[in-house]
Parts: structure tokens; C-alpha cells; sequence
């Protein structure tokens, strides 16, 4: 079995700040990390190959600058067999369409793979879409939101997945697309030796002529979508602020607020 | 596809077991304002089992001027290739303009592998959605970077335009029984129902997921300092009849469950009355409840950002102002969980773009 895991370099939200003044993004200093959710795909591969019978290989694929190729090392240190960056200048300006596009491409040059996992989202572009995305290019099943995966005896996968309302299992052939979320299990640590075996590793780097993509369907240019306009979310409502300090206004408050409710029929 | 000639706005409706559920109304309600900007048919496409009339005929008076409703015992429950396979191949034949679908797991799963196979732009959880009255085109407008920002996107060159709303981010449409619309029933192709993945089992949630239903949410943040705290808030929420919610920081605590989570990475919720304690208000938090109702803040610093999209804000301590609300509000009359309107219809006819009469009858 062949799995490939598609895991997206982004920057660590958490950290990223708002200039006040500016309304922009200050990224200085803001580290750059494995998609968190992206983990629990490896994860999921990794346990694939661990608990099934036969020779298998795991490949993770990362489109992405140059950079991208510390996301790829860290996970390859997680005991992935081997990685392969996607990176080229008109790679660029990717919406979900060329994302997929593109990671698609490159899963078709590994020649035969019987299984494609991704993250649920990426917690910077945040749209959940380019798993989706990959599978229609390849025209490959596709099964979304799983917390559990199995590959049966006879080849066939079945998942969990983790919809409204509850849980529903699933069976489809090989290969297939799965995105999985983190009920697949815990990512686990690099060990010491995946470390110096990720160091030591050599990572190709592959670019659209090595992919046989045309330029035209790349990048910003091969893109649908255009962001028109970034602005900061405006609030403004005309609070009315009541004061609750000493104990009879606290009551006072309350009461007033009760009239408001009663008034808005929401009580 | 290419733009020439596309025209109409249509939504992806949802079913369950036959019944169209209430995201499909919500749909409706964002693109009727749509349909009206741009002076276009609003179709609204179901792919399902047989559907009683009357709920078609809801979708009209919700403001569908047409209903293809696409039946087969073998469309349910959902299915992405059966359902794509129709929804493209109706789109090819018929090009509208605009395409919504909603962040369900179902649309989540739908739309993306959709916009590839119709070659166009999709763009997810959109917040926000409006034409562009000199071009025409459908500016979609959602969160990124965390919440931190709005972000307006443009599919100019291709169609459908493609859109994903989140579910309970908006009210759904209010039904209006004078309105008129074409409801179409259609066989699907044989070639239309093959599908790869099957579902051989479903187990339903023990746990109803009342947060996203709840007509009244009382949420809670670190401001409650401690899990034993909780239970004060939990009385409160009780004489409201009311859900619980929490931010962010409350779960990841420990303090609740995660299906408590509003926000961004939580529900997105918008209830009749949402009652925030001890909560500051962070984009990511107002992400999933902003389009409330009615809004209150408890919070004892008057610079909390929650003031801002509060309609009343109580400043102070929320240890002595939570045990006298929950006094006050359960001696008020009729909070007893009772709707106040004595037709017993529900909030779906509550909708800010309700037109004409409040409809009998509801959502179910
Ligand atoms: C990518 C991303 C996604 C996120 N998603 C979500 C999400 O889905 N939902 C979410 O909620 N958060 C989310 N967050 C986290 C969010 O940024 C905030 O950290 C979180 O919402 C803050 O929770 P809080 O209001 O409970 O805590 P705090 O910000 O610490 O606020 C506590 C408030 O309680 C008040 N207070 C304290 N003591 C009292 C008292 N005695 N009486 C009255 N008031 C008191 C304080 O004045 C303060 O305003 C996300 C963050 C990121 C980066
Ligand atoms: N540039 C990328 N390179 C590799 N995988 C990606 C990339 N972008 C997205 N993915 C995969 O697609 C999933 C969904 O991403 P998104 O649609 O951006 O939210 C991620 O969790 C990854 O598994």
C-alpha cells in the first residue's frame, strides 16, 4: 500500500496580531508550523502502515515556498517514509482550485497510490477545501470528516465519519480521498532517531515543468477566486451600559434589563 | 464554466429523510435578497427521496420562484457522487449565475469537489454575501487569518460563483403563503445514482445538539474563574430555559465539553437571546454569535469588546449580578420557556427580511 499525506506549512495563527493603526497583519516573528489538523493525518498513516500487513510507503506532499521544507522534515521525523515538496514561483497566489490542481498533479507523477489522506482544514486559508478539491481532479471516492479508518482484508476502506446528527460508517474502494479529523488519534512525537533520519533526508523539489502543468492553470493566474478587499470586522452598537457596582444597582440593573427583554419579547 | 449567459440564483437545499431542514430556509433567505438585487429566478435544487408537496410548495413561500426537487428512494441520505452527478448536470443545462451551498458536512463535502468539476470558484463560510450592483458580480465576504480579518472575494471570469454559508448564521426566511413559484419534480438518469462510497451503518448521537436549536443561550467565559462556578451560571441558564455555551478558553479548560464552543471553532449560533457572562468578546468569539438577536454582557470591565455588539451591557461583578439575574429573570412573566407568541409558530418567522403576514404553522 502506498499513502500519501498532504500536509500545508502555515503560519501559527495564534500568534499572528493585528496592527491597530494599520489594520494589517504583523507576521514578524510569527513561526511557521505544520497545519496542526494536518498532523492527525499523518498520524493516521502512520498507523495505516504500522498495523497493516505487507510492505507499504508513506509519502507526505507539501505545496509551498521553499521554506515549506521544514513542515515537510518534521513530519518525515514523525516516521514518515519519505517527502516531496511542490514549489515554484507560479505556484503562487493558489486559491483552493490550483491548490488542488497542482497536489493532484504531483499525486498522479507518484504513479500508483492507493491512499490520499489530508487535514480537515487548514487553519490559515480555513476552507476545508482542497481535500474535496483533489479527490474531483483525480476522480477518486471520496470520504470526508473520519474519525476512524480501516483498510479491510479485502482491500476496501471503512471509515467513521462524524456528521450532524451522528456517526456514519462507510466502505468504499481503493484509492480513495479521506480527510480525517483528530478523533483518528493523537499525533504522535518525533523520536530522536526520525530526527536525525528527517536531517539526513533528501527532499525533491518539484516545480510545474516537472509536474507537465501548464503555466496558464497555476497559481494566482489559475485561480477563479480574487480577494478584492481585506478590512478589519467594524462593531458598532449603542450598548446601554448599566452599572452593577453596589448592590442596589446591581437590582436596579437587573431590572432594567428584565424591561428591555420584555419589551425585545425574548423573555 | 465560462461567464457568458449564466443567469439566476440558485441554492443547494438540504433534507433529512424527506424533509427539507431548516439550513435550506436560511439559504433561502440569503439568496432572495440576492435574487431581488440582481433581478433574477431564485431556484433552489433537491436532490432526495419524494418529498411531500407541502413542503415544496414551503420552499416557494420561503422565497423560491422555483423548486427542482430531483427524487429517487435511492437519494437518501446523502451522497456526494449521486448528488453531484445531478447538481452538475442541471447546472450545465440551465448555467445560473450564482450557486450557494451550505457549510453542513454534506455542502462542506459537495461544493469544493463540485467547483472543480464545474471548473469555477468557491469560496467557504461566507459570512456576508452581496451583488455587486455595477458589475453584477456576487461579492462573498468571510473570515480569515483567524477571525482577525474580513476578507471580500471575486469570482469575475467564472460560473457558477460559488458560496458556502454556515448553517444558523443567519434567520431563515419567513414563509409568505401569497407567494407564487414553479415547483418541477424530476426523475434522475440512471447513470446519476451510482456511487462509490456506501453507507452501511449510522449511529445516531445519544445527545441532541440543543445548542444551535436553543431559542436562548447563556455563555460563559474565564471570567467564571473556576468548574465549581459553573454551577451559577448553569441556574441562570436553567430559569431562562436557556442553553449553555462557552468560549474557547472555558473548554480547552477542561471547565465544558466541547460541543459547548461558540465561535469560530466552535457553533455558530444565532439564538433569540444570547446572555454572555464573564465573557471579553474576541473576534473569534463574536465570530459564532454576532447575529443574535438580543445580545447582553455581564462583564466587570466596561473596555470589553463584547460591549460592543451588546445591546445591554450590565458592568460589574458577575459573582453579585448573576445570582440577582437569575431571580429577576425567573420571577419576569412568562419565562418559563413559553414562546410569547401565542400562535405557538417558532422563531424561523422572526426573519429581519420577513415580508407580509407571520406565516401559520413554521418550522417543524
Ligand atoms: C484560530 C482561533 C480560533 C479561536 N476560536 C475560538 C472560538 O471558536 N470560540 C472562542 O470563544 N474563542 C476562540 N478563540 C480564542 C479567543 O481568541 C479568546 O481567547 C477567547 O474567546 C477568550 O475567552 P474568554 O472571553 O472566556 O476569556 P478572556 O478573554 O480571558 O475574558 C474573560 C472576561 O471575563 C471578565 N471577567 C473576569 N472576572 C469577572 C467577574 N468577576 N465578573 C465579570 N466579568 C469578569 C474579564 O473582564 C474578561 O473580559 C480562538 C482563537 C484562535 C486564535
Ligand atoms: N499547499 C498545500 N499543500 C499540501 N496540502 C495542502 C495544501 N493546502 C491544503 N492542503 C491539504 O488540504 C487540507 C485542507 O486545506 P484547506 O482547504 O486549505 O483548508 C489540509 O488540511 C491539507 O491536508
Amino acid at each position: 500500500m502506498r499513502v500519501v499525506i498532504l500536509i500545508k506549512q502555515v503560519p501559527e495563527t495564534s500568534a499572528v496580531r493585528l496592527d491597530e493603526e494599520t489594520g494589517t497583519m504583523v507576521r514578524e516573528g510569527v513561526e511557521a508550523i505544520v497545519n496542526p489538523l494536518d498532523l492527525y493525518a499523518v498520524e493516521c498513516a502512520l498507523r495505516l502502515r504500522d498495523d497493516l500487513p505487507g510492505p507499504h510507503e508513506t509519502v507526505v506532499l507539501s505545496m509551498g515556498p521553499p521554506k515549506a521544507e521544514a513542515a515537510l522534515r518534521e513530519v518525515l521525523a514523525m516516521g514518515v517514509d519519505r517527502g516531496v515538496l511542490l514549489s515554484d514561483r507560479a505556484f503562487a497566489g493558489s486559491d483552493t482550485w490550483a491548490t488542488s490542481h497542482t497536489l493532484a498533479a504531483a499525486i498522479r507523477r507518484l504513479g500508483r497510490v492507493d491512499l490520499v489522506l489530508c487535514g480537515e482544514r487548514a487553519t490559515d486559508g480555513d476552507t476545508g477545501q482542497v481535500g474535496p478539491g483533489v479527490a474531483a481532479f483525480l476522480d477518486l471516492p471520496l470520504v470526508t470528516y473520519a474519525a476512524r479508518v480501516d483498510i479491510r482484508e479485502d482491500n476496501r476502506l471503512q471509515a467513521d465519519r462524524l456528521i450532524e446528527g451522528g456517526r456514519e460508517t462507510v466502505e468504499a474502494p481503493l484509492p480513495a480521498v479521506v480527510t480525517v479529523l483528530k478523533a483518528v488519534g493523537d499525533p504522535r512525537l518525533p523520536t530522536l532517531h526520525g530526527k536525525r533520519r528527517a536531517r539526513a533526508a533528501e527532499v525533491p523539489v518539484w516545480d510545474h515543468a516537472e509536474l507537465g502543468l501548464a503555466a496558464a492553470a497555476l497559481g494566482l493566474k489559475g485561480s477563479p477566486t480574487r480577494v478584492e478587499r481585506i478590512f478589519r470586522p467594524r462593531l458598532a452598537r449603542d450598548c446601554l451600559k448599566l452599572p452593577a457596582g453596589a448592590p442596589h444597582a446591581v437590582v436596579r440593573a437587573a431590572d432594567r434589563l428584565a424591561a428591555f427583554l420584555q419589551q425585545r419579547s425574548v423573555l | 464554466m465560462p461567464a457568458e449567459n449564466a443567469t439566476g440564483i440558485w441554492v443547494v437545499g438540504e433534507h433529512a429523510g424527506g424533509v427539507p431542514t431548516r439550513v435550506s430556509h436560511e439559504l433561502l433567505g440569503r439568496a432572495r435578497a440576492l435574487a431581488d438585487a440582481s433581478a433574477s429566478e431564485l431556484t433552489i435544487v433537491l436532490p432526495g427521496p419524494r418529498f411531500a408537496e407541502e413542503r415544496l410548495r414551503e420552499l416557494v413561500a420561503r422565497g423560491a420562484d422555483r423548486v427542482v426537487a430531483v427524487e429517487h428512494e435511492r437519494l437518501d441520505p446523502f451522497q456526494l457522487e449521486a448528488y453531484a452527478a445531478i447538481v452538475e448536470a442541471l447546472v450545465r443545462a440551465r448555467r445560473p449565475a450564482v450557486l450557494l451551498g451550505a457549510a453542513t458536512t454534506a455542502g462542506r463535502t459537495l461544493m469544493p469537489w463540485l467547483a472543480i468539476r464545474l471548473h469555477t470558484g468557491l469560496t467557504a463560510d461566507c459570512t456576508e454575501l452581496a451583488i455587486d450592483p455595477d458589475t453584477g458580480h456576487l461579492l462573498q465576504t468571510r473570515p480569515a487569518i483567524g477571525g482577525h480579518i474580513l476578507a471580500t472575494i471575486r469570482t469575475a471570469g467564472h460560473r457558477p460563483q460559488m458560496a458556502t454559508v454556515r448553517p444558523h448564521s443567519t434567520q431563515p426566511a419567513a414563509p409568505d403563503p401569497r407567494r407564487h413559484g414553479t415547483v418541477e419534480r424530476i426523475p434522475p438518469q440512471p447513470e446519476w445514482l451510482s456511487n462509490r462510497v456506501r453507507r452501511i451503518a449510522f449511529t445516531p448521537d445519544r445527545e441532541k445538539q440543543t445548542l444551535q436549536d436553543a431559542e436562548r443561550v447563556v455563555a460563559v467565559g474565564r471570567g467564571i474563574r473556576r468548574p465549581e462556578n459553573l454551577g451559577l451560571v448553569r441556574k441562570l441558564a436553567d430559569a431562562l430555559d436557556a442553553a449553555l455555551g462557552a468560549t474557547r478558553d472555558v473548554v480547552d479548560r477542561g471547565w465544558l465539553d466541547y460541543p459547548h464552543q461558540v465561535g469560530l471553532s466552535g457553533k455558530t449560533i444565532s439564538p433569540r437571546l444570547y446572555l454572555a457572562i464573564g465573557i471579553s468578546g474576541s473576534v473569534q468569539h463574536l465570530a459564532g454569535m454576532q447575529t443574535s438577536d438580543t445580545i447582553v454582557a455581564v462583564n466587570n470591565d466596561p473596555q470589553a469588546p463584547i460591549f460592543q455588539v451588546a445591546h445591554v451591557g450590565i458592568v460589574g461583578d458577575l459573582f453579585e449580578v448573576v445570582p440577582v439575574l437569575t431571580r429577576v429573570l425567573a420571577h419576569a412573566p412568562d419565562a418559563s420557556g413559553n414562546s410569547d407568541r401565542p400562535d405557538g409558530s417558532d422563531r424561523s418567522d422572526r426573519s429581519p427580511r420577513a415580508v407580509g403576514i407571520p406565516a401559520p404553522g413554521g418550522e417543524p
